[in-house]
């Protein structure tokens, strides 16, 4: 119970919500992380099956990848959010 | 030549190096917070920072101009001296509240400095400052911000560019390109090849032309962020209201070339089990929704992926101050070779984010007009 009035208060004092601010940065880099890591691992193998469409694969992978990246800043302004204001 | 670039790099390397050996000395009296300048530099502004912090900073001043209960006002930005001044009444929001807004205040034709005029009423708290504040003002603010004028300029690098374009491809019909028609072509081409055709089909030459204006007006205002100095730097793709208004034309444009086939997709979707539909409408409503977080996805991935390259450049650079402070001034000269090192690496790094946003909101405005207008198979 004291733990939890404790919780309440530090969460009046907003510092909780900076700490939430970061493991919610920290959780948006591990996610896109593993998606672009995810898209790399597909690009590198179907180039290395098929050579001669690198081309297509890489650009495909760039838009991928930015779409990936998209969600993750969508979490990050979201902490920014959380942080600053 | 080669001379002339070495002094030239020189006297840059002396002026920033004695720039930065001010700002780390202040910051021993004064500790200096990265937030706030991170913040300033990222958002809107009524005057277009160059250097220097606080009461001695350099800014181009830009036009104010406010409509006051329907009469114009206007004048220049630097009358606020950086927020220390009202200038006839007006003043930069100096509460939590209108802090980076105009404001009315009270004594309507009052010139000189806020401080001063709080002293002579005898204010020292906050509540008191709001006091000052005529609340019934009503102020339509219209005026030119740094992004509006940053926006100006690109419109003037638009014009100038495609207008000698145009020339150049009518004076030389059927020839090679030349000079800037070999920047422009390559790039309307791989928006034709790779964007227009494979998503809109047919029908394409109908959008095309909004298409590629959407295209480059995102790319060369992303890549004038990108310059740090007086003609760059503000941040007009990562300005939400901006992105916010590209998006609401794409879902204009997705809704009014819509046809019979989007709409029964949307309201009784085919191959679905009729249990997701009849008693809880739950694919109509999923359906209904998406049409909405589409167009607002396109306003947040830009918005976000540009102000956070934005950060992410300022934030480094806030490092050597941050270390400068912390363990002095030698720290923070060692930190800025990392600093600039990883500055560069950002940049290059933020010119292919430039253009891979400016393609990929091109990209989905015409996948999403395109699914919009398919036919049923």
């Amino acid at each position: 119970m004291s733990s939890l009035s404790l919780l309440l208060q530090a969460a009046a004092d907003g510092s909780i919500g900076k700490m939430g601010a970061g493991i919610g940065a920290g959780l948006a880099a591990i996610g896109a992380g593993i998606g672009i890591g995810r898209i790399g691992q597909g690009a590198l193998e179907s180039i290395a099956r098929q050579p001669e469409v690198a081309g297509d694969v890489r650009t495909n992978m760039i838009l991928t990848a930015a779409f990936v990246e998209g969600v993750a800043l969508f979490a990050i302004v979201v902490c920014l959010l959380i942080a600053v204001a | 030549m080669k001379k002339f670039l070495l002094a030239l790099s020189t006297v840059i390397f002396l002026f920033f190096s004695t720039t930065s050996l001010f700002a780390t000395e202040n910051s021993e009296s004064e500790k200096f917070n990265p937030g706030p300048f991170i913040v300033g530099h990222v958002i809107d502004d009524y005057g277009w920072h160059i250097t220097g912090e606080g009461a001695q900073s350099v800014s181009i001043p830009l036009p104010v101009i406010l409509f006051d209960g329907g009469k114009p006002v206007v004048f220049m930005s630097n009358k606020f001296h950086h927020g220390h001044c009202a200038y006839k009444g007006y003043a930069l929001g100096f509460t939590p509240e209108t802090k980076r807004t105009i404001v009315k205040l009270n004594d309507s034709e009052f010139t000189g400095e806020i401080a001063e005029l709080a002293q002579k009423n005898n204010i020292t708290d906050d509540e008191g400052m709001a006091s000052l504040i005529d609340a019934d003002a009503s102020l339509i603010d219209i005026s030119i911000t740094k992004n509006v004028c940053s926006l100006l300029i690109s419109i003037i690098i638009l014009l100038w560019l495609f207008l000698k374009v145009a020339k150049q491809y009518k004076q030389r019909e059927n020839q090679a390109p030349h000079g800037a028609q070999g920047l422009v072509e390559p790039l309307i081409l791989f928006i034709r090849d790779e964007v227009a055709i494979p998503s809109l089909g047919n029908k394409y030459e109908k959008y095309f032309p909004y298409l590629l204006t959407l295209f480059f007006f995102i790319l060369v205002n992303n890549l004038m962020g990108l310059i740090p100095i007086f003609p760059g730097g503000a941040n007009v793709t990562g300005n939400i209201a901006i992105t916010g208004i590209l998006a609401v034309i794409t879902f204009l444009m997705t809704t009014f070339s819509s046809n019979k086939n989007y709409w029964k997709h949307i309201v009784n979707t085919p191959g679905v089990p009729w249990f997701l539909k009849f008693p809880i409408p739950l694919m109509p409503v999923v359906e209904f929704i998406g049409i909405f977080t589409k167009p607002f996805v396109l306003m947040v991935r830009l918005f976000a992926n540009i102000t956070a390259g934005h950060i992410i450049a300022l934030g480094v650079i806030s490092l050597i101050f941050i270390f400068g402070g912390l363990y002095g001034p030698a720290l923070g000269y060692g930190v800025s070779i990392v600093s600039l090192v990883f500055y560069v690496f950002m940049g290059l790094l933020e010119c292919i984010v430039a253009f891979i946003q400016a393609f990929v909101f091109t990209l989905l405005t015409a996948l999403f007009t395109g699914m919009a207008m398919e036919e049923e198979h």
